[in-house]
């Protein structure tokens, strides 16, 4: 294989899919899809990402109506191969909702909508989206959410502890875990999770959005890179 | 004959509702200093086409449970009322 294609899940409400498209088409070797929710083809995707927005206008709860497209069904079954799955802020809101990862994410604790960058911080760097980083690598990543607080029963918390699946966590530039750095109130400051097998990562900060200098960070191109060389092998 | 199935779904005690917060602020600022506490939940009227009360009741939970509430943080009940 000398080529990567990134399919790219476009529900109504997304907007960020372009972005997306934008950040994962300027890495050598790859060629992007979008693929449409009411589609049931993944057109021969070899990563498919769910893109930020509001999907479906986030009407009854954020990701909750998306779960049920077509596509989605399509997306669950590659998922469940082994297959990798990236889910950005919205994604990872119908990641949670469609039962491929753990948990909830529910309104930030200050009531704000958060958009800024923040540090995030590499908790796991065992998983094919976070191989180029570090372990404990601070990321300077933005965020642009108003439900981004993440919440599960303590049980599935120690499990996703145990298990290593918590991957990102906010945290201060020099990746202390603290209370003020974890501005939107998420259980043990979860940024992002991953599935057991690790090929299902959701998170709320925005890789694409930090895919080149001039956007104010780069830090998010690795996870595209490493996505590209786990596929390449 | 069909039933009007009246569902409220809402956050779970341990969940911290900051629209119901923000409420609960407001009608302190107002002078309701009696009034503890707001909890902002959902309610959806969906009217089920069926003649059986059982079948109404099941298919009640069954959205309820699938695509109404979301069980890792949040409650429903459902009450049915006949109409014609």
């Amino acid at each position: 294989m000398d080529t990567v294609t990134i399919g790219i899940v476009v529900f109504p409400g997304s907007n960020c899919d372009h972005d997306t498209e934008f950040a994962a088409a300027s890495f050598s070797k790859t060629t992007t899809r979008m693929l449409w929710h009411k589609e049931h083809d993944l057109q021969g995707s070899d990563v498919v990402i769910l893109p930020g927005g509001f999907s479906y206008g986030d009407y009854l709860r954020a990701g909750s109506i998306a779960k049920f497209s077509p596509i989605m069904q399509e997306v669950v079954t590659f998922a469940r191969k082994g297959r990798p799955v990236l889910g950005i802020c919205n994604g990872f809101q119908v990641l949670l909702e469609c039962g491929l990862l753990e948990g909830a994410l529910s309104r930030n604790r200050d009531k704000k909508f958060i958009c800024r960058h923040m540090h995030v911080k590499v908790e796991n760097n065992r998983t094919m989206f976070t191989s180029l980083y570090n372990e404990n690598e601070v990321l300077s990543l933005p965020v642009a959410h108003g439900e981004g607080n993440y919440y599960a029963p303590e049980k599935t918390i120690d499990s996703l502890e145990e298990h290593e699946q918590v991957v990102f966590r906010y945290s201060d530039a020099e990746g202390h875990v603290t209370e003020e750095a974890n501005l939107n109130g998420s259980v043990s400051a979860i940024a992002g999770i991953s599935n057991r097998e690790k090929n299902v990562l959701g998170l709320m900060p925005h890789p694409e959005r930090a895919s080149e200098t001039l956007l104010g960070s780069s830090d998010g191109s690795k996870m595209f890179e490493g996505l590209i060389e786990h596929v390449l092998g | 004959m069909a039933y009007k199935a009246k569902i409220r779904v809402t956050l779970r005690p341990s969940i911290l509702d900051v629209q119901g917060k923000a409420v609960q602020h407001a009608l302190e600022n107002l002078g309701y200093s009696t009034v503890d506490s707001a909890r902002i939940g959902k309610y959806i009227e969906a009217t089920i086409n069926e003649e059986d009360h059982v079948e109404a009741e099941r298919i009640g939970d069954e959205i309820c449970r699938k695509l109404l509430a979301n069980p890792v943080m949040e409650d429903y009940s459902i009450e049915l009322e006949k109409i014609n």
